[in-house]
């Protein structure tokens, strides 16, 4: 399961970069989405893929650990937000500079 | 009584909400940013009082006992950091009422602002390194609001860039938190320093080690700066003083604290790396401040050589010069938040930010360049002012630990500094006037705040003594980890 996660992990990583660095903002907004994605699965498997009961206590011999889901579940509310931030923020470029390029955007001027 | 450790996040975080309700009331607004300011002031100054008496307050949300818990820590250095940074965003909350216009301020200017200073707090008293991980973003998000706010094209553009690369180090971050977690299996500060400890820091610890340097760095602009000049120029002078003082502080607080308490124990691959990446930013740095020709420019350079040279003292990691670096640290702050209320000044009382379009306002504005000059000199380090025992205490602590290539770089970069100034000294205040229509701008309020910054800049020289006992303190702490790990865990 991990060698199933860590290459699923490899192609969040490679596509979240590939698309940061390509030309349009839309790509890069959904780049960075995806870079964060991988990210969060790869706390989930470097904490330790687990079978188990949830951490309640009961009679179960082995609990699953709760932290990992907890940070990610952070990590994505807080990805959320940057994510929706960054496409008003591309969308407000798009009207004022009327353009999504990155390299008409670095020309812009005041 | 450890409750009241709270109080420096809680009071500005109502604050913040409470003033999303009034949005048209902007008089109101003001008023409530203002007792909540003096509220904060207070409560820190309490907390230091405290800590000095009774040594490292502790709080643990919930009830939860560490490590389990997330928990808060109010030690010397985190307090007195809390305390520095309530007084100077005072100082730039009243300098923004007469500069940052109504428009922005309609546009919950304070909101973001208030809700900037939770995230900026948060980070130095968290113990926990997730949660500082959660209130760095906090402070980030309110940062995107505040550099974008107003919508200019130039706004626009340098957020676009600043949101991705900190996107970018805030996913590094998280992939460096798993990291440690797989392991060490602990999350709160003063336990991993213990089970580094007890590992035995080689290897995959040390990869952990320099994955969080390079994370903080981008966001202390240490070494990897490239980002800081363009962004940090984008929005109004408030705002860049705000993020001047404030936020590459934040950044160089982690890396303080992660060097100082986590990875101490193979100090010759971390510290010697942090070493080198001081030495090229101050150079780097030095090399922007003195090329560029309008104030935003070499203001922000400035902020990259104090970065470089507060690194450069954490690496030298002798006591004397841990102390040097809160010393410096604590008056960068202050000397930073006044230094770009003034550039805003002179920019807004020239109409323009390049220096070649100005000359001769010593004529009609004495006081700002009087004070301009006081600072500039406070900033380089010159005997009675704010900045000399810092540079003192780093310099020696380097010496003694060997470090003499560096020292002279971080001597250098000074005068680099006092180039920089004292050139756009002479640009904007000496020679001609120039021969345009210069707008006129009332200049008395925020005058009267930067003349109240530079009264503390120097009774920060002159009271160097009474203020070195709680440096002592705070650099004990930083010098023993033990101490910090006994506070938390209580063993």
């Amino acid at each position: 399961m991990e060698l199933v996660m860590a290459i699923a992990i490899g192609i969040l990583f490679t596509i979240g970069v590939y698309l940061i660095l390509s030309k349009i903002l839309l790509r890069v907004v959904l780049g960075t989405s995806l870079l964060t994605h991988g990210v969060h699965l790869l706390l989930l498997t470097m904490a330790g893929l687990k079978r188990g009961a949830a951490p309640v206590l009961g009679n179960e011999e082995t609990y699953v650990d709760p932290l990992p889901q907890a940070l990610i579940l952070t990590s994505i509310v807080i990805s959320f937000g940057v994510t929706a931030f960054y496409f008003v923020l591309a969308y407000r470029s798009y009207q004022a500079l009327g353009t999504d390029e990155i390299d008409s955007i670095k020309e812009a001027k005041e | 009584m450890n409750n009241l450790l709270v109080l420096p996040i809680l009071i500005p975080l109502c604050t913040a909400v409470i003033l999303i309700l009034f949005k048209e009331q902007i008089r109101l607004q003001r008023g409530i940013s203002v007792v909540s300011g003096i509220l904060t002031i207070l409560s820190t100054a309490l907390l230091v009082t405290r800590v000095h008496a009774d040594g490292i307050l502790t709080l643990q949300m919930g009830g939860w006992v560490p490590p389990y818990g997330i928990v808060f820590v109010g030690d010397m250095f985190a307090l007195l950091m809390v305390m520095m940074a309530s007084i100077v965003s005072f100082a730039i909350l009243l300098y923004s009422f007469s500069s940052i216009g109504e428009q922005r301020e309609r546009y919950y200017y304070y909101t973001f602002f208030h809700f900037l200073l939770v995230g900026v707090y948060g980070s130095f008293l968290t113990g926990d390194i997730f949660n500082l991980f959660v209130f760095f973003e906090v402070m980030l998000i309110s940062s995107y609001a505040l550099i974008s706010l107003g919508g200019t094209k130039l706004q626009l553009r340098e957020t676009a860039k600043y949101l991705l690369i900190n996107i970018v180090s805030s996913t590094l971050f998280v992939a460096a938190v798993a990291y440690l977690y797989a392991a060490v299996g602990t999350l709160n500060m003063a336990h991993l320093s213990q089970r580094i400890a007890e590992a035995g820091q080689g290897g995959i610890l040390n990869v952990i080690a320099v994955l969080f340097l390079i994370v903080f760095s981008l966001k202390a602009g240490l070494f990897l700066f490239y980002w800081l000049p363009g962004s940090y120029g984008a929005p109004p002078s408030a705002i860049r003083a705000l993020f001047g003082a404030l936020l590459t502080k934040v950044g160089l607080y982690a890396i303080i604290r992660t060097f100082t308490l986590m990875f101490v124990n193979d100090t010759s691959l971390t510290h010697s790396l942090i070493a080198w990446m001081a030495a090229a930013t101050m150079i780097l740095g030095s090399i922007g401040a003195v090329a560029y020709k309008d104030i935003t420019r070499i203001l922000n350079y400035n902020v990259i050589i104090s970065v470089g040279f507060v690194a450069f003292g954490l690496a030298a990691g002798t006591g004397d010069s841990l102390n040097g670096v809160i010393f410096y640290l604590l008056h960068d702050m202050l000397a930073k938040g006044l230094l770009f209320i003034l550039g805003g000044l002179i920019i807004s009382a020239a109409g323009t930010d390049r220096l070649s379009g100005m000359g001769g306002m010593i004529k009609k504005y004495p006081l700002l360049g009087w004070m301009f000059f006081i600072l500039a000199l406070a900033l380089v380090g010159i005997p009675p002012l704010s900045g000399f025992a810092g540079k003192l205490l780093i310099i020696r602590g380097a010496l003694d630990a060997g470090m003499l290539t560096l020292s002279l770089i971080g001597l250098g970069s000074s005068f680099m500094v006092l180039y920089s100034l004292i050139k756009m000294f002479r640009l904007a205040f000496w020679g001609n006037e120039p021969e345009r229509e210069l707008p006129a701008v009332n200049l008395k309020r925020a005058s009267a705040v930067a003349a109240a910054l530079l009264v503390l800049v120097i009774a920060m020289g002159i009271g160097a003594d009474a203020l070195y006992a709680y440096v002592a303190q705070a650099g004990e702490v930083l010098a023993s980890p033990a101490e910090y790990i006994q506070a938390i865990l209580k063993e």
